[in-house]
């Protein structure tokens, strides 16, 4: 092995959603980082869906953002439709999705990446880590060169031994058209990892100029697209459809009667998949009442012809994908340009990580994206951005940046990766957030940007922009709060309009904005300092005020949770040691060492009682420690 | 797990005895203090000094016990936080009441060994008594969970769980249509949630109300002797008492009134009524004796069929065995010792029946057991603390999700958005689940991904 005489910060593996966030994080914290790839133009490829965001997706992005990661931005500059799902509900579960052009993504994402000071790109597959004792101290790769690094993130998405299967055929492979990782993963097992496997499928790709859209019914988005980033300004790319197709009772015929040919069915696959995102057989099978299931045919991109099935991946035999697809009303002259498939990949069980999501076992070392049982694009890049920052800051000899449950999805996320590990590819719900109505799309930058400046990850334009924000909502809250209505006849006959007739004298602006028929747009009907309010300063004020009960409530909730998640358990603690635990609990606390009492309190089978007698533990661990007699 | 709030449990050993000590620690100790106490002498509580005074309902002015109280300031006091303790009456409902009025003004019921932590983690007791709180903790909550599982098949629990079930359902529809707008689900159906959580909401009203007489645990349970004439009804009482209490002789119809003692079987507390012989009597005396015990059926929580072994089953055994159809009923087969000749009918064979000697006292204890068996769902368990503790935890718990239910049905006929709704139905799980165990998001998860189609 050649040694490559320089000493990198942070060495990132793989260029994935992880990867590149990852990189960039650390390149703008002012590391000298190094990213490797198998292949320097599969740079951020989008391998399944050509779209971002969704349902606690989209919060995901804006939280990458208000911190300083790419993704955000990247869509922006790339989608070409964009929509805020669940505009019905409320604010806390409101949620932007766009759909990219694919190559245009990951061009952009490529030209960012060339450009970021501090960042070198070079292609090269790594075949072990360099280890210098129990810490990691560099990689090797393939083609005989080590490169050193004082940290290393390992993101090696769905290649770690990736096998991919078309019927009953399978072959070794990354993604289709890429060449798997091999290696890695065995050196993971022997430095003592516990390695597990995951499956996920894709559906096939389709040819647009053979399928009859005029049978399809089209779905727009939102007239006025509103942009992921904080600092985005306006949406520029053109703006298309997408189209909804249905499967019926002969596509499901067709399926049924073909299941001995499928892998997943005929036992060849022994990776668990997402039950959020089930192959078309297995939706066939388990929901056997439902008469046809829904397809989104998406466009991979403006200068494609390719389109994408949502919905509808398979890993039946090519022929049967062939009469299947054909099945549906509008595509039955239907070219399949690129078969669908399904995927094993090796993963490493996150309990083995910190928070950090530095492993356990080897310092220095970090995993994020797919390599940890995670699914999605989105929650890929949230992790290779939590990795990055903590490589640079680890290099820096900086304390660690850790996000917790009530701050951010990012936090909640990987608490629960940490913390429970997972055994199917995760992927992010609202509903695993305890603290929802906190963890709003709309307010990711005034939870997390200051965070993100103060680690110089965030750049002194946008923070200025946003401590400018931030001090108008403080003013005008407090002006909506103080300012009392006296109200004339015009005035009068507006609010008779609205339904009401009853205003005390005296009433402010708040308590009128308090009331379900009345929106801050309405305020301006009144006031004229409302009427010059910026839109984003608006939304902010008028959420505070109109869920400030609720909001109150979960605030609470935190405060009373606030002791546990803050007792630090001390990382060589032996808890089989410990007096008056349960085996049961011994034997959870060993296997998933949580950091913290919180923690500790959320694995399934650690009772409160157990938790007591564990806060006695630490304090008389730590007690004898320090050597006195003495507590506080 | 709320390391500042305020805790409070009875501190002297369960049973009735001279005085009960509720305690009172954490920060609103002495709100709590000069909410329910009021010091005969006027003016504040001074912190170390015994007052007399009376324990106060302040929502209607009753007055629960006359009693003598001490309000400790922090640090000077065990758990080095501020403690108020009051010195009651030692019976089991003045106790219980005082204890109920305190979690009513903001404290919580404190857990296992909970007042020995905080003296340890506020520096009260150092290192070398660490490791036996330790102990203190986990024996006593082992106990507490011991109980928890005969609790676990008893039908309390077993509603408590369908409530639990019921709500997770009905959060898992709400969560769905949240999280999956994509997913051809169609209109959220408000109408099914509704019922849902409505049909939960009555399981805990009635539950609750259940609670209000609250009558076995509280006064205990009433058990009726009954039996024909010197079938051994008062020996049997006398045995469970250990003490010559009823008169006992062997002239048929000595016992001519209701004789009422209370006794504990197992840690359950018992109200056990000595009955008139049943017969045909002439004697008017006689008759309103028996026609007293006859009325006592009805109320009685379980009636205890004493018949005579060693003679065989007669028309007045038939007689009263008959009244006793509707009852919970446990066939007691005295006068073991003797040589037997009873032989039970087939009309009694699904009676359970204990051989017992009132004489002797063997199968005494069976029949304890027994008793208790019949509800407790499990056989007998240690202390009354434990019967307090868990009775106070079911309470609380359903009284606090049942206020939060009725915000959310209230919410939802006003077309509150799901997602405030949500927030409702996860502080009523997490309530009731402070009983069943706490679910987790994967169970929610697992509950949608069960009962939609989800995958875009």
């Amino acid at each position: 092995m050649i040694t490559y005489d320089y000493l990198y910060d942070v060495i990132v593996v793989g260029a994935g959603h992880a990867g590149c966030e990852a990189a960039l994080a650390a390149a703008r914290m002012g590391c000298s980082t190094l990213l490797l790839t198998i292949n320097l133009d599969a740079i951020a490829v989008m391998s399944c869906n050509p779209a971002i965001g969704g349902l606690a997706k989209g919060h995901l992005v804006r939280e990458i953002d208000a911190l300083g990661g790419e993704m955000a931005r990247n869509i922006d500059a790339t989608g070409i439709q964009f929509r805020v799902l669940n505009t019905r509900k409320g604010p806390a579960v409101r949620a932007s999705r766009a759909q990219a052009d694919k190559q245009l993504y990951r061009l952009r994402m490529k030209k960012i990446m060339e450009n970021q000071e501090n960042l070198q790109i070079k292609q090269g597959e790594v075949t072990a880590l360099y280890l210098e004792g129990s810490a990691v101290g560099g990689v090797d790769t393939r083609s005989g060169l080590r490169y050193l690094g004082k940290t290393v993130i390992i993101t090696t998405g769905t290649f770690m031994r990736g096998l991919i299967h078309i019927g009953l055929n399978n072959y070794p492979g990354g993604r289709a058209g890429d060449l798997p990782s091999l290696g890695l993963s065995d050196q993971l097992r022997s430095l003592g990892f516990e390695v597990g496997r995951l499956k996920t499928g894709t559906p096939a790709r389709l040819d647009s100029r053979t399928i009859d859209f005029s049978k399809l019914e089209p779905q727009y988005g939102d007239a006025r697209p509103v942009p992921f980033s904080f600092s985005t300004q306006q949406i520029t790319m053109p703006q298309v459809p997408c189209h909804i197709a249905y499967t019926n009772p002969r596509s499901h015929d067709i399926i049924r009667s073909s299941l001995d040919r499928s892998p997943l069915y005929a036992g060849v696959i022994e990776g668990i998949g997402p039950r959020y995102c089930p192959s078309i057989e297995d939706k066939v099978m388990r929901f056997p009442d439902k008469e046809r299931h829904q397809t989104f045919i998406e466009p991979e991109g403006l200068d494609t012809v390719e389109v994408y099935p949502s919905g509808m991946s398979t890993s039946l035999p090519i022929d049967v994908q062939i009469a299947f697809y054909r099945s549906i009303e509008g595509l039955e002259r239907v070219e399949i340009m690129r078969p669908a498939y399904a995927i094993e990949y090796d993963y490493i069980d996150p309990v083995q990580l910190h928070a950090t999501l530095e492993t356990k076992a080897v310092a220095n070392l970090y995993h994020a994206g797919q390599i940890n049982g995670t699914s999605g694009y989105e929650e890929a890049a949230g992790q290779g951005l939590i990795a990055g920052i903590n490589a640079a800051l680890r290099s820096q000899g900086k304390e660690p940046f850790v996000l917790s449950r009530e701050e951010a999805y990012i936090g909640v996320m990987i608490d629960d990766l940490v913390t429970l590990g997972t055994k199917e590819p995760y992927r992010m719900f609202t509903s695993r957030a305890e603290y929802r109505l906190l963890l709003r799309e709309d307010n990711a930058d005034l939870r997390l940007t200051q965070k993100g400046y103060d680690i110089g990850l965030v750049t002194e334009s946008v923070h200025g922009e946003f401590v400018r924000k931030r001090e108008h909502i403080k003013s005008e809250y407090s002006r909506v709060t103080t300012t009392r209505l006296s109200v004339d006849d015009d005035q009068q006959q507006f609010l008779s309009s609205k339904g009401i007739n009853d205003l005390q004298k005296g009433t402010t602006l708040e308590q009128l904005l308090k009331r379900p028929e009345i929106t801050y747009a309405d305020l301006a009907m009144l006031d004229n300092v409302s009427r010059e309010t910026p839109p984003a300063v608006q939304e902010q004020v008028e959420i505070q005020v109109k869920y400030k009960g609720y909001i109150d409530r979960q605030l609470e909730q935190i405060e009373r949770a606030a002791k546990l998640e803050h007792s630090k358990i001390p990382p060589e603690m032996d808890f089989v040691a410990i007096n008056g635990l349960t085996t049961e609990v011994r034997e959870k606390l060993k296997k998933h060492r949580p950091d913290t009492l919180g923690q500790a309190s959320r694995i399934p089978g650690v009772t409160p009682a157990a938790i007591s007698v564990l806060s006695v533990a630490i304090k008389a661990w730590v007690g004898r420690k320090s050597g006195n007699g003495t507590y506080e | 797990m709320y390391v500042h709030d305020t805790i409070a449990a009875i501190s002297t050993p369960p049973g009735n005895g001279g005085i009960g000590i509720v305690r009172i620690s954490g920060e609103q100790a002495a709100d709590i203090a000069t909410a329910i106490f009021k010091p005969v002498c006027n003016g504040g509580l001074i912190s170390h000094r015994f007052y007399f005074g009376v324990v106060t309902d302040p929502m209607d002015g009753d007055v629960i016990d006359e009693s003598m109280a001490v309000l400790m300031r922090a640090p000077r006091s065990y758990t080095r936080e501020d403690v108020f303790e009051i010195h009651c009456h030692g019976g089991m409902l003045v106790v219980d009441q005082v204890l109920s009025l305190c979690l009513k003004h903001g404290a919580r019921l404190a857990d296992p060994g909970e007042f020995t932590r905080r003296a340890f983690l506020n520096g009260r007791i150092d290192l070398v008594q660490a490791e036996s709180v330790m102990d203190i903790i986990s024996s006593k909550s082992e106990a507490a969970l011991r109980l928890a599982q005969h609790q676990r098949e008893g039908l309390l629990s077993r509603r408590i769980e369908e409530i639990h079930k019921d709500l997770l359902h009905a959060l898992a529809l709400v969560e769905a249509y949240i999280d999956f707008p994509e997913d051809d689900l169609g209109e959220a159906d408000l109408s099914s949630i509704f019922d849902r959580v409505q049909s939960a909401r009555i399981i805990i009203d009635n539950l609750l109300s259940g609670f209000d007489d609250g009558r076995v645990l509280r006064e205990g349970i009433s058990v009726l002797i009954i039996g024909k004439p010197n079938a051994g009804k008062s020996s049997l009482l006398n045995r469970l008492l250990n003490e010559n209490r009823a008169i006992v002789t062997h002239i048929p119809g000595t016992t001519r009134d209701i004789i009422e003692e209370t006794l504990n079987i197992g840690g359950l507390p018992v109200r056990l009524l000595d009955s008139a012989g049943i017969r045909h009597t002439d004697d008017l005396v006689e008759q309103e004796g028996i026609r007293r015990a006859l009325d006592k059926i009805p109320q009685a929580d379980l009636v205890l069929f004493v018949m005579d072994a060693s003679h065989s089953f007669d028309q007045e055994d038939q007689l009263i065995f008959e009244g006793l159809k509707e009852s919970r009923l446990i066939g007691v087969l005295n006068k073991s010792d003797l040589p037997p000749k009873l032989e039970l009918p087939e009309y009694c064979q699904g009676m359970t029946c204990v051989p017992i000697s009132a004489h002797t006292g063997e199968g005494v204890d069976l029949l304890r057991d027994h008793i208790c068996r019949c509800f407790l769902h499990g056989s007998a368990i240690d202390s009354r603390e434990f019967i307090a503790i868990s009775r106070a935890r079911h309470h609380d718990a359903l009284v606090s999700a049942e206020s939060i239910l009725q915000r959310f049905l209230q919410g939802i006929q006003v077309k509150v958005e799901l997602e405030l709704l949500a927030v409702d139905l996860r502080e009523a799980l997490r309530a009731v689940g402070s009983v069943t165990g706490q679910s987790t998001p994967d169970d929610i998860l697992d509950v949608i991904f069960s009962s939609f189609c989800i995958g875009k």
